[in-house]
């Protein structure tokens, strides 16, 4: 047995740690100037591997800190604390167009990290690594609680953070895919925010009617969080990302039910037919579907089918009426919706109305559509298929892995900001002081 | 009307204490409440956390605290008395407590102050049995000082203490009469390994072994007498041969890398071992609290024949917490009846409590020194003694057991034994011991490989 390296040994600290935190990654026990892979791979729920990788040279003390030194290649380079899961990708022979979401957020992830000898960049499959850690990763803080929610009609998912409460609430929506999605909304519970994930594409009156869901249906969401007693109802947001933008916006401007306390809009547009439904508004979407690009891998660009910003007022939400703060996050290289001059046109309108210190805007270069939670894989284009078309295409989403990665830590760590600013901020009746208890 | 309240899954129990149930009426009009976060919410139970207070009102006094409900079903806490800052902020790491379980900038008092609730029953110890979850301790904020137990708290956040980090294997043992369990790091190994020997209490304590195999130790718990028994037990010194081999022909071990990890009687049998035995030869040996008095040419029964010779030296303080300390000074008079130390030749890590009030540990540390220069191998000891700590040198932060209850084998009584220590500075010896024992290992076990390549 070969034992001239046995003896690296390796630790990741913190080894369980929700989705959104920093870990320290230690090599230590290695020969000083000893070359080093540092290795990371993940089997999702579906079943595929995922992997990611970074070259090191240990230091005069037989060390190497990925947190501080430089990967000098692999799927990361220079000095990257977390490259091991934003690089992460679909091992070699993996199917196209895959896209890393976890749906059962009640368990962690779970990645093996571990180092191998030498500067390595395929075959680690075949290879037994030198030492090899578990490391896990959490959607959930302990105590929060899930609560699966379908009074009142909703396919809706609500978490609570851990404690007594009452805590604010978060009305959190996703795009035209649809389905139930689940893990934003539990970091988000994980950070103190009550979260409802909302289905509001492929709820189960949909599925059974084939109907789609009017503004109601929204309102109810909003009572239903409002009113439950661990929920403050007069410190509520609205977070939506894609088509959930055009929903928010919706609702943050006309609705006479939902009053809300802020806003964050990502990857999204205001443009819309103002006075539309639900179905109303994708079907405005669907009449322009002739502008739709293919570049030369065949993936499909959807930007240019609300392009260009009309004028007529009519064809945009009045975001010049808003009453509370609004967070915009834009990717610049978003291939899939003209976020970034939709953000410009809602500004200029604000501007014009005189509430546009109500606006923030987080623009990003070379980020693209699918802004998630930091740490977690980019993905450029991946498999997608509407609601409405039911044709399965490649989406192009946009974005370099390295800016867009960036973007995700950025915009997060910001929208966690804006969002105890506003909800846990600020002035209440009988607020700011706690001696009734 | 009272609306519909929606109680899904409780995944994580919730005690009575903390439940509350405002009526919807009065949801609108409620302040937010402060921002309590923990960071990390799951670690090792010998990782530091840091707990911090935001949102709250300026210069206003809160109670930050801590509760835990055992196994066996009693609850613990700690608890520190804060002022919010300028900014309406308490860092529980940076901040003054100004009374409480413990005082002064303590980031973890939280935890190492931690004691049974007003009206539990005493001479209680807290020793986790289910390594295979963590345990949940609650983080608590109140408002004020005095009186907080009568308030509702403003906040909490659960946070798990976990003894075994992902991926660490626990798997029992029960071949060739030997009872206890296996606990192996992740990874492809191969791995150091390490016999882990608990004391007089008897019975399978695995919470170490299993934090010695997250820190890449392959370690083995071991049984050698079940609690309360040592006066029948039928132990001799082949069955802690026989627990060594098992390690050491672990294919995931390396086979001249084990080493001895023992506290109380099992420092005595590591030394013991260490001195006697043709098969065990360990790499390297941590003693904690350790005696070295062991019968001759008898079973480990004999211990207690030592104990009842010189029973009449017991004592009781003011407290009637028996104190076994003198029965120990008259043992260790016998030269008959000490371990030959001088024929060890593995390094040793000595660490000891100098409130040790259950065995003279510091006295006899220095006469293994005695014993040990003699032959001209003092270079292998290393000595730790702390001043006002105990004889229950834990993992850091475990809450400090100054006396707790003890069932007698020669008597079969259940009295309360006086182990030693004050909390604080035996809370600070855990944790610098942890530490140092962990560089000890470390060294010895993995080797620097500078000194490798220069052989």
């Amino acid at each position: 047995m070969d034992r001239k390296q046995c003896c690296v040994k390796l630790s990741v600290q913190p080894s369980r740690g929700l989705v959104d935190e920093k870990f320290v990654v230690l090599v230590q026990n290695a020969f000083p100037g000893f070359q080093l892979t540092v290795h990371a791979h993940h089997q999702c729920e579906d079943g595929h591997g995922w992997e990611a990788f970074g070259h090191y040279t240990a230091d005069a003390t037989g060390t190497v800190n990925v947190s501080e030194d430089p990967s000098l290649g692999g799927t990361y380079s220079g000095a990257e604390p977390m490259g091991l899961l934003w690089s992460l990708r679909p091992v070699p022979g993996s199917k196209p167009g895959l896209r890393m979401r976890k749906k059962n957020v009640q368990t962690p992830m779970e990645i093996t990290v571990s180092v191998y000898q030498g500067h390595q960049t395929e075959g680690f499959v075949d290879q037994v690594p030198l030492t090899g850690v578990v490391v896990e990763r959490w959607y959930m803080a302990p105590g929060v609680q899930r609560i699966p929610i379908s009074e009142d009609g909703l396919t809706a998912t609500l978490f609570l953070p851990s404690g007594p409460g009452p805590f604010p609430g978060l009305l959190d929506l996703w795009g035209g895919g649809g389905q139930l999605v689940e893990y934003r909304a539990a970091l988000l519970a994980s950070h103190g925010i009550a979260s409802l994930a909302l289905d509001y594409l492929t709820s189960k009156i949909t599925m059974e009617t084939g109907k789609m869901v009017d503004n109601q249906y929204f309102e109810t969401a909003y009572r239903v969080l409002q009113q439950h007693p661990q929920v403050l109802g007069s410190r509520i947001a609205m977070l939506g990302l894609s088509f959930g933008t055009s929903v928010t916006l919706k609702m943050a401007v006309y609705s006479q039910v939902v009053k809300l306390r802020c806003v964050v809009c990502i990857s999204g547009s205001h443009v819309q037919p103002v006075d539309g439904s639900v179905e109303q508004i994708l079907s405005f979407f669907h009449k322009n579907a002739d502008k739709t690009r293919f570049n030369e891998d065949n993936e499909a660009i959807w930007r240019d089918l609300l392009l260009p910003i009309p004028t007529d007022p009519s064809l945009k939400v009045d975001v010049g009426r808003l009453q509370c703060p609004l967070l915009l996050v834009v990717g610049e290289d978003d291939q899939n919706w003209p976020a970034y001059e939709s953000a410009m046109d809602m500004k200029e309108m604000m501007e014009r109305a005189g509430n546009s210190h109500l606006l923030t805007i987080l623009s990003y270069p070379n980020a693209g559509h699918l802004i998630e939670p930091p740490y977690t894989p980019h993905a450029r284009a991946s498999s997608f298929r509407t609601v409405s078309t039911r044709l399965k295409l490649m989406a192009l989403w946009g974005g370099q892995t390295a800016e867009h990665s960036r973007a995700q830590e950025d915009s997060w760590k910001k929208m966690l900001a804006f969002l105890r600013e506003n909800l846990y901020g600020g002035t209440d009746p009988g607020a700011r002081s706690i001696s009734h208890l | 009307m009272r609306k519909r309240t929606r109680r899904g899954q409780r995944g994580l129990g919730t005690p009575h204490a903390l439940r509350t149930d405002p009526t919807p009426q009065t949801a609108m009009l409620r302040a937010a409440p402060p921002l309590l976060s923990v960071q990390p919410t799951r670690a090792l139970v010998d990782e530091q956390f840091s707990v911090l207070v935001e949102k709250l009102p300026l210069a206003c006094p809160v109670t930050v605290r801590s509760l835990h409900h055992s196994e066996d079903k009693d609850d613990w806490e700690a608890y520190g008395f804060y002022v919010s800052d300028h900014r309406g902020v308490v860092s529980v790491s940076e901040d003054l407590s100004f009374g409480g379980t413990y005082t002064g900038k303590e980031p973890m008092g939280l935890l190492w102050s931690m004691r049974p609730v007003p009206g539990s029953r005493s001479g209680l110890r807290l020793r986790r049995r289910n390594v295979c979850g963590p345990m949940l301790v609650n983080i608590l904020v109140y408002s004020g000082h005095e009186g907080f137990r009568g308030r509702a708290p403003l906040a909490s956040v659960l946070t798990e203490r976990w003894h075994m980090a992902p991926g660490v294997q626990r798997i029992k043992v029960g071949q060739e009469g030997v009872r206890g369990t296996l606990f192996i790091p992740p990874g492809p190994g191969p791995f150091p390994g390490l016999l882990d020997l608990w004391g007089g209490g008897g019975g399978l304590v695995e919470y170490r072994a299993a934090l010695l195999a997250s820190r890449g130790y392959v370690s083995l718990a071991l049984e050698y007498f079940s609690a309360g028994e040592l006066q029948s037990a039928d132990v001799e010194f082949s069955y802690f041969e026989t627990a060594f081999n098992i390690i050491k022909e672990h294919p995931k071990v390396m086979a001249d890398r084990v080493g001895l990890f023992g506290l109380s009687l099992g420092s005595m049998v590591s030394l013991y071992l260490a001195s006697e035995s043709t098969v065990v030869q360990p790499r390297c040996i941590v003693c904690i609290s350790g005696n070295y008095c062991y019968p001759r040419g008898q079973m480990l029964r004999g211990v207690n024949e030592n104990l009842r010779k010189y029973f009449d030296k017991e004592r009781v303080d003011e407290n009637n917490h028996h104190i076994w300390r003198d029965i120990s000074l008259e043992i260790i008079k016998d030269p008959a009846e000490k371990v030959n130390v001088s024929k060890i030749s593995a390094p040793m890590l000595l660490v000891n409590g100098c409130d040790d009030q259950n065995w003279c540990t510091v006295e006899t540390a220095e006469d293994i020194t005695q014993m040990m220069r003699a032959v001209g191998k003092e270079h292998l000891l290393s000595k730790l003694a702390y001043p006002d700590t105990g004889h229950l040198i834990e993992p850091p932060y475990s809450p400090h057991f100054r006396a707790t209850n003890f069932i007698v084998d020669i008597t079969k009584k259940k009295v309360i034994l006086l182990w030693g220590g004050q909390t604080k500075p035996h809370s600070d010896a855990q944790e610098d011991a942890w530490r140092k024992i962990l560089s000890f290992l470390q060294h010895h076990l993995y080797g620097s490989p500078t000194l490798k390549a220069r052989m």
